[in-house]
């Protein structure tokens, strides 16, 4: 499947273990970047209560949503156990220092 | 090749070693395990509640086949070894199979003693040990009438309890007058029995059998005095001892177990031992919350991580019969230097007793009503000294009750759908489901599974209860020192004093020094952040990505995601200009709610994110600045208007509150602080709920503190009453220091007072005056680098990042 890749903006846009939002018609997807500059980004939703998650505290590669404290790892969308649940999770890659994000969401996360 | 480990014993010790071992180095060693019963691990403590008929089999099944498979661990079930082969590194099994071992994990349990009377090998006499004990005295209870239990100790009673619901006459036998004399004083053994009568049992007290009497099968029980009873079931349940047979035929020293270092490790260095079958320090244990701390132990060895090290176990006792409730801990019988306190209400069924030497509790018996058991419990392995609340610590802890709970504290009576935590909805029922069906043994299990108190832990002590009612008392106590969170090993006060002194100054540095097992969590940063920001002022950065959002965005993060705008009104006061200027923001931005606060301020909900620096910066215009009201920082200074206006008004109460506000606003603390000023004692602005609260009198200024309404209400301690305003804003300044510095992060000063003590509180604050001198002045230079007004500065276009999309698309 081609993706249409979107520039996002450059790295250093978003602060290390941070995130910001990119606003789509489709709601807002959350972009991450980790301590070790590991760019992440997953629809902005948690599947507990809908929390913003792009508004969590990001320690390693996950985001704990600032409602309830759920934790999501960045890389599938989907929440630590003993918590169930999934968010989706969107194509990401560098060009240079140019964030490239895809719109089309990846698979395998059923409930988004 | 990976080095080979055995364990010898399909117990629940055992086993739980290897499922922290797991946890550490899931492949480390090959694992074979020998079990003699024909089942997977279970949980053997749950075996009264089998035999009860309140659980099944499979309910109490801890780890079943799968679980081996699924782990790569070959499991050897029905074998049982007979030697160990030192030399040669080998373990022999009863049917010839042979293991070679590296390491060698013993947990070979312990095993009934069985009173050495004529007649003791007849059928149908036998032990409560295992599940093939359980099935014989479940078929036994199907066809026979009359079962006598020997014993009544804890292990008798459960199984004596057990039969009477199975339907047959149970007669317990007991050597001594009074039931469970190793865990309960005279007066709860007596309603012990009583209770006990009143479901059905018989009991002969001072009885010492002589015989059992039958051809082939049991018929009676004689006694030393000649006097006969019939019975067609004997169970001896007079005790266990530990099972070291295996261990001393293979040379290994033992004693009264098998004797073991605080690294569970025997006198030959490859084998190690835990469980029911050890002696540690002298001391043997038949219950289960040592287990586990042993395991982790053992297992941290295993993995070669080597700094755990077992100390000994503090036990608790909790008897499993339906509707009984009790509790026994420590030494509660004393000696002479001890104190006695004593409640005792026979009509309610209420008993309990503290053993108290020199203010600190040395053992505790609870009878009828125990929910305040874990309380006593943690006081006592604390060595906490209850002097400050001795007059009322028979009562128990207080507020327990007050989230709603009132005097419906019995847990055993309360129903299904009883709500523990009002905070996250979740009854009584979900708790005890989630503890059986999903086998949790601690608290942090609970609050992980069933969300119950794990918001604003109202209701720990209450799911704590729970927790030993449902899995007995043996359930796992948290650990005497808590750590900070499930990254660390440290405690709160270990990570700050280490800051200090290690001069270690950004969160990186911390974690690194002390060995933090991750990259943090949401837990420990914003504590970090905080204890570095306190230690030094003016020096540390702030990190704001280890700031929880309400803190990062300086505005309350709503269930919608809009952020609430509260601006901060200096005592309570406010003007027609900023008035004028909240509506007109109010109407301009078409705020949802305006709702007026409990800190006698003004709030705006429902704004987006990024108008946030807009709203700011026109309420700044009026001057108005940040409320803090998002923050762990100084809240609001609530105040009546004092003699100014009022006519029983004793001093300039309303002035004194926004003194008191200009000198601590912009502040961070441990949690949120609120301080109030009343005019006088009628106490209007609720100074007595306050974490600071003043109030008023003729003569000077009463200073109260420690108070809180919201989740438990706590009324404030009288520390001390000064003369003038200016002894008022010092004393103010020393305490707010005072917690700053010492509080854990996310503890109120409530909670910080009844941990560290009022009487501790006035020796820092009154007995030393010089300290409190320097305590304020430490206050007042950390201010200097703390008053900017946070919104102005966003307003003005700093951290633009935060309030703004990295992209639109349209």
């Amino acid at each position: 499947m081609s993706e249409n890749w979107i520039e996002v903006g450059k790295l250093d846009d978003i602060p290390a273990q941070g995130a910001r939002i990119v606003e789509t018609k489709g709601g807002n997807i959350a972009v991450f970047r980790t301590q070790d500059d590991e760019i992440f980004a997953v629809l902005d939703k948690c599947p507990h209560k809908g929390g913003p998650l792009s508004q969590g505290i990001v320690s390693g590669k996950r985001v704990a949503c600032p409602l309830h404290d759920w934790k999501i790892n960045l890389d599938s969308g989907e929440a630590v156990a003993p918590d169930e649940g999934c968010a989706a999770t969107y194509p990401v890659k560098m060009e240079g220092d140019m964030i490239m994000m895809s719109l089309t969401a990846n698979e395998g996360c059923p409930n988004s | 090749m990976k080095e080979k480990l055995v364990l010898v014993g399909n117990g629940m010790a055992g086993v739980r070693t290897l499922e922290e071992l797991l946890k550490l180095g899931p492949d480390d060693y090959e694992i074979t395990v020998f079990g003699e019963e024909p089942y997977g691990n279970y949980n053997r403590i749950m075996l009264s509640p089998v035999l009860a008929g309140d659980k099944t089999i499979d309910e109490i099944m801890l780890n079943d086949e799968q679980w081996y498979t699924d782990n790569n661990i070959k499991l050897h079930k029905g074998k049982k070894i007979t030697e160990i082969d030192r030399v040669n590194r080998k373990v022999i099994a009863d049917d010839g199979t042979v293991e070679d071992y590296d390491r060698l994990l013993l947990a070979t349990g312990s095993q009934p003693f069985i009173i050495p009377i004529p007649g003791n090998d007849l059928d149908g006499v036998i032990s409560f040990r295992d599940i093939h004990d359980v099935d014989l005295m479940l078929d036994a209870a199907k066809e026979k009438k009359h079962a006598v239990v020997i014993g009544g100790g804890l292990l008798g009673l459960e199984a004596a309890n057990g039969l009477l619901l199975q339907g047959m006459s149970v007669t317990v036998v007991h050597l001594m007058d009074t039931l469970m004399e190793r865990q309960l004083d005279k007066p709860a053994a007596a309603m012990l029995k009583k209770s006990l009568e009143e479901k059905g049992l018989h009991f002969l007290m001072e009885a010492q059998t002589e015989a059992i009497i039958g051809k082939d099968q049991v018929e009676k029980v004689r006694f030393k005095d000649g006097t006969e009873i019939y019975a067609d079931l004997v169970v001896m349940a007079v005790g266990i001892r530990p099972n070291f047979e295996l261990a001393e035929k293979a040379g290994i020293h033992c004693e009264r177990g098998i004797v073991v270092n605080d690294t569970m490790q025997t006198f030959d260095p490859r084998v190690y031992a835990v469980g029911e079958c050890v002696q540690h320090r002298g001391q043997t244990y038949g219950l289960v919350a040592p287990l586990f701390e042993m395991g982790k132990v053992c297992a941290n060895h295993f993995a070669k991580m080597g700094i755990g090290s077992y100390e000994g176990s503090v036990t608790s006792t909790k008897l499993k019969v339906t509707g009984i409730d009790l509790f026994s801990a420590g030494d509660f019988t004393g000696d002479e230097n001890c104190e006695e306190l004593v409640f005792q209400d026979a009509a309610r069924g209420v008993y309990r007793k503290l053993v108290v030497k020199d203010n600190k509790i040395q053992g505790t018996v609870m009878y009828g009503d125990t929910i305040d058991g874990t309380w006593y419990f943690d006081l006592m392995r604390d060595e906490t000294d209850i002097t400050d609340f001795r007059e009322n610590i028979l009562f128990g802890q207080a507020h327990l009750g007050d989230s709603g709970h009132g005097d419906d504290n019995r847990i055993a009576m309360m129903s299904d759908t009883t709500e523990i935590c009002g905070c996250n909805g979740v009854c009584k029922g979900d708790i005890v489901k989630a503890i059986t069906e999903k086998k949790l043994f601690t608290l942090d299990d609970v609050r992980a599974h069933t969300k119950a108190s794990s918001s604003c832990g109202s209701c720990t002590g209450l799911v704590e209860s729970l927790l030993a009612h449902t899995v007995g008392g043996d359930y796992s106590v948290a650990p005497h020192l808590k750590p900070m969170c499930a990254c660390t090993e440290h405690t709160h006060d270990e990570v700050r004093a280490s800051i200090k002194k290690n001069e270690l100054k950004s969160i990186p540095a911390v974690m690194d020094l002390m060995s933090w097992k991750t990259a943090g969590c949401s837990k420990c940063r914003p504590a970090l952040n905080y204890y570095l920001l306190c230690q030094w002022p003016g020096e540390f950065k702030d990190d704001s990505q280890s700031r929880f959002i309400n803190e990062r965005a300086h505005a309350n993060i709503q269930k919608d995601a809009t952020f609430s705008v509260i601006p901060r009104m200096w005592g309570g006061g406010t003007t027609p200009e900023e008035l004028r200027k909240i509506a007109d923001v109010a109407e301009k931005y078409k705020v949802k709610t305006v709702h007026v606060t409990g800190g006698q301020r003004i709030a705006l909900y429902g704004l987006k994110k990024d108008e946030l620096p807009g709203i700011w910066g026109e309420l700044n215009e009026a001057g108005l600045v940040s409320g803090h009201a998002y923050g762990k920082a100084l809240r609001t200074v609530k105040t009546c208007v004092g003699k100014e206006w009022c006519r029983f008004g004793t001093q300039d109460s309303t002035h004194l509150g926004i003194e008191l506000e200009k000198m601590t606003w912009g502040s961070w603390t441990p949690h949120k602080y609120k301080m109030a000023a009343s005019g006088c004692p009628r106490n209007c602005a609720e100074a007595t709920i306050k974490d600071f609260g003043v109030v008023c009198v003729d003569s000077g200024y009463e200073l109260h503190v420690g108070g809180n309404g919201g989740i438990k209400v706590r009324v404030t301690d009288l520390l001390c009453t000064v003369k003038t305003e200016e002894e008022v804003l010092e004393y103010a300044a020393a305490f707010m220091q005072i917690y700053r510095e010492e509080a854990h992060y996310m503890e109120r000063t409530a909670p910080w007072i009844e941990r560290v003590g009022l009487t501790y509180v006035k020796e820092k604050m009154l007995d030393d005056p010089e300290g409190r001198k320097a305590a304020a002045e430490r206050f007042l230079f950390a201010q200097k680098f703390a008053q900017d007004d946070p919104w102005e500065e966003r307003a003005k276009g700093g951290e633009a990042h935060e309030f703004t999309p990295i992209k639109k698309i349209s």
